[in-house]
């Protein structure tokens, strides 16, 4: 049977890092069955987050071979098993253990943001008449599982680390979501430049390429939202007409 | 004296997904204290993998639906097994659950006059699921989230409870570790609410995630609670069987909904062969008739792909035995074929059923709208759970309240597709409120110090026992032995079996050791959720085997028909006072009278 090297980061704080193991490969198999097999077999200890094995939690959210992916969607044959194939957690987070990241930011980051609030009910029975295309645009922004890999692969909070300053792409997302669904009736805008630090994206797009679901994250999300706050804050006409009306 | 931290909250809610958060959303409303446990990160529990929608009466496609047709169609799909008194509210009330949610900011697909559009599924008379796409379930999910968040509930996430208190009979909170740093903490509370959903894991081939290790059903059966129908485990006829790795992985039966057909390698509709006889009235006579339905020819009958999940897993089962099933042992599920009768198929496929695409295409290099998938059974869902109150979902432990797939009763023998999702709103709410009216009422419960310290002494035990056998060893042949032995076709000496090794297990579970230390060590989690699998296992078996008849989602290899003497009660599981596991048969209450009259008409 054949094998492949993973080369697995261990351990916390300063006592960490790289170990390789050896796996069986099979068919079809991807880097979380390789990681499972490693704890079952090898290292019962090792600390791994993983829900549903199926790319639809976006719990198993690693950097394999430097690239965050979900380690549950990442098939063997993707990658050159001729090498060790590096596995780490997030970098762009805390570290807990092995591959596990403190990701309790992002919880703190969404409750921050202004929560739906739907205009007054369309029909008497209190429910609303959308068009599917209006919803389909917001649909995309809601396909997001939170694996958190774009926040990872974000300069601004992985180099930069202007986790106070800036929400990410993630919940840029998240406000794009709010923002853009056909019945909210809430303004983020000035929250958008003001407490969310939507001027720090410069759309490198590196959160749309590693994106699972697929998102357009920066061009149907970020870039939107940027002109809506310019159009707000930077548009001479659009101020006058604030200043006389 | 062991260390741990001490909460209190007036209700605490074991569980987060939809029914956990539904539940402590309805508990904050009630204005107590609420503490949400979840032994995973918020917002990523199994809820997020249902895929078809929530079955709800909203009548916006079809409006010859009312509750009392959702109603019938419920209580036949649980062969009648079911508590009538949840399907009723279900039914009553499942459609202001999901407008609801609306409410809250969910987006379901719309009709053409800008209402939320429904899907046909299995056992559903009419077109009755609310659905977004094929990821209904992360849409309901994220919704409840996003608001919760905002309801004053203090959310306690990656943290695992092992035991539940009592004062006296009645439950005093909840001690639980926090899986991170392993701390253990103590949750003083008035209420609890399980809402720890399945048991999947039991199993070799799931489709479940690996917090469905029954939980719920395993504190609530050591806490005194009665567990009923733990016989009824749902086999979903569709999961991947290719490659190894995605066995298992759901393929939603809005597959099928849309058109998806079941074939065997010699290209045939087996489903056409074996239609049950209180279902034929309701089945199309043709393909033709069939595809029709499909299209949302509303005088046409449904395909028997569409017939109950039992039913369609057991017949995939046959044709794969008697030789006829696909090279990785399934059948093939062909929506490709579509394109024979729709101008852009291939897109009106992508559209409809956006992950499933996904899947295929990622995990298995398959292109659904040019190829047939490859398909067989796999667990899916649990009936059987904490036998509750139909009104308020209490246990019989005055202050323990269960909901979702935990609890038990709605759906009997079988359940239809789409009906979770919107039990676990229905009585995730009423579980939520009654809670918080129970705890207001409640003079403060104090848990034993001694059994605290207990509990925390057994919890570390792996930690010093230095044997050589880990627990992932006993769990994965647990696994199997569910899988062989007391899955899909039950034989009588096959489950005496399976209960002999599940003892050795039990023995070797006591003896197996962990390396490393307390810190986030999946070692020493699953050495604690095995022991609920355990349990969990032992009332499944020891139920199938009370049970000698085939029922619903219970198929006995010896009693192939269902048989009369079976089908007034449900088989109860109990902790004896000597603490082994007691199986009783709990005699259904009788039906009130216009309940009746409307399944008599429905039929």
């Amino acid at each position: 049977m054949a094998q492949a090297t993973f080369r697995i980061w261990r351990g916390e704080g300063d006592r960490a890092g790289f170990q390789d193991y050896t796996a069986e490969t099979f068919e079809g198999m991807v880097v979380l069955d390789a990681i499972h097999q490693i704890q079952a077999e090898q290292a019962n200890d090792l600390a791994v987050r993983w829900n549903c094995k199926a790319g639809k939690c976006g719990s198993c959210s690693a950097e394999i071979n430097g690239r965050p992916r979900l380690m549950c969607m990442t098939r063997l044959n993707q990658l050159d098993l001729g090498e060790p194939v590096t596995v780490e957690p997030m970098r762009a987070f805390p570290h807990i253990r092995d591959l596990v990241a403190d990701v309790s930011w992002n919880f703190r980051v969404k409750k921050q943001i202004r929560k739906f609030k739907p205009r007054p009910a369309d029909a008497a029975d209190g429910t609303w008449r959308m068009v599917q295309k209006d919803a389909d645009r917001v649909q995309e922004f809601r396909k997001c599982i939170e694996c958190y890999l774009c926040q990872d692969v974000c300069h601004v909070l992985r180099e930069h680390r202007l986790h106070e300053e800036f929400i990410g792409p993630r919940f840029l997302i998240y406000a794009a979501a709010l923002e853009m669904h056909p019945l909210d009736v809430e303004n983020r805008v000035q929250d958008l430049r003001d407490r969310h630090g939507i001027g720090c994206c410069n759309i490198t797009k590196c959160c749309t390429y590693v994106c699972p679901e697929s998102i357009t994250i920066t061009d149907n999300g970020i870039i939107p939202l940027k002109e809506r706050v310019v159009d707000r804050f930077f548009d001479p006409l659009s101020r006058l007409f604030r200043i006389f009306s | 004296m062991a260390q741990y931290e001490t909460h209190e909250h007036d209700v605490i809610v074991i569980g987060a997904g939809g029914a956990g958060l539904r539940a402590a959303i309805e508990a904050a409303a009630g204005s107590v204290s609420v503490g949400l446990i979840t032994k995973s990160l918020l917002g990523k529990a199994h809820t997020v993998m249902a895929e078809g929608g929530v079955a709800a009466a909203l009548a916006n496609v079809d409006e010859r639906d009312n509750w009392r047709v959702h109603f019938a169609d419920t209580m036949r799909g649980g062969q009648y097994l079911n508590n009538w008194r949840m399907a009723e509210l279900h039914a009553k009330e499942a459609p202001d659950r999901v407008k609801e949610l609306e409410a809250w900011g969910a987006l379901f697909d719309r009709t053409s006059d800008g209402r939320i559009l429904q899907r046909q599924f299995g056992g559903h008379r009419y077109p009755r699921l609310a659905h977004v796409g094929d990821r209904t379930g992360l849409e309901m999910i994220r919704t409840l989230q996003d608001h919760g968040i905002h309801q004053s509930i203090e959310v306690y996430m990656e943290h695992t409870v092992i035991r539940l208190l009592k004062d006296g009979g009645r439950i005093a909170g909840a001690l639980a570790y926090e899986r991170e740093r392993g701390r253990f903490k103590l949750f003083r509370a008035r209420a609890v609410v399980l809402a720890t959903g399945g048991i999947g894991r039991a199993y070799k081939i799931t489709s479940n995630s690996w917090e469905y290790t029954g939980d719920g059903h395993a504190l609530a059966y050591d806490a005194g609670a009665l567990l009923i129908d733990m016989e009824f485990v749902q086999f979903h006829p569709t999961g991947m069987v290719w490659p190894p790795s995605v066995r298992g992985i759901l393929v939603t039966e809005g597959v099928r909904g849309e058109g998806g057909v079941l074939r065997n390698k010699h290209g045939k509709r087996f489903m056409f062969d074996d239609i049950p006889e209180n279902y034929r009235a309701q089945t199309a006579a043709s393909e033709e008739e069939g595809w029709r339905y499909t299209q949302g020819d509303r005088d046409a009958r449904r395909p028997p792909e569409l017939l109950t999940r039992d039913h369609v897993a057991r017949c995939i089962m046959r044709e794969v035995r008697e030789g006829r099933g696909s090279p990785h042992g399934g059948v093939f599920l062909d929506i490709a074929w579509i394109r024979e009768r729709l101008p852009n198929a291939a897109e009106h496929i992508k559209r409809k059923l956006p992950s499933m695409y996904h899947q295929f295409k990622q995990l298995g290099d398959i292109d659904i709208t040019k190829e047939p998938m490859e398909v067989g059974p796999t667990t899916h869902y649990m009936m059987g759970g904490i036998r509750v109150d139909g009104d308020t979902q209490m246990s019989d432990v005055p202050g323990l309240f269960a909901a979702g797939e935990c609890g038990a009763g709605l759906h009997g023998a079988n359940r239809l597709g789409g009906n979770s999702l919107s039990d676990l709103l229905v009585f995730g709410k009423r579980a939520g409120e009654h809670a918080a009216s129970y705890a207001k009422q409640a003079r403060p419960a104090q848990a034993d110090a001694g059994e605290i310290e207990q509990a925390i002494h057994d919890a570390l035990a792996p930690f010093e026992r230095g044997g050589a056998e880990g627990p992932y060893q006993v769990q994965q042949q647990l696994e199997e032995t569910m899988q062989d032995l007391v899955g899909i076709v039950r034989r009588e000496h096959e489950m005496v079996e399976a209960l002999a090794r599940i003892e050795d297990y039990k023995r070797r579970a006591r003896q197996c050791s962990v390396c490393g230390h307390r810190e986030y060590n999946n070692g020493w989690h699953t050495a604690l959720d095995l022991s609920s699998l355990l349990t969990v296992a032992e009332a499944i078996t020891r139920s199938a085997l009370e049970r000698k008849e085939s029922r619903g989602a219970q198929f006995r290899d010896e009693y192939p028909a269902k048989d009369d003497r079976y089908g007034g009660f449900n088989v109860g599981v109990r902790k004896s006072a000597a603490g082994s596991m007691h199986i009783e048969r709990l005699p259904l209450p009788p039906l009130r009278d216009d309940l009746k009259q409307i399944i008599e008409e429905m039929k």
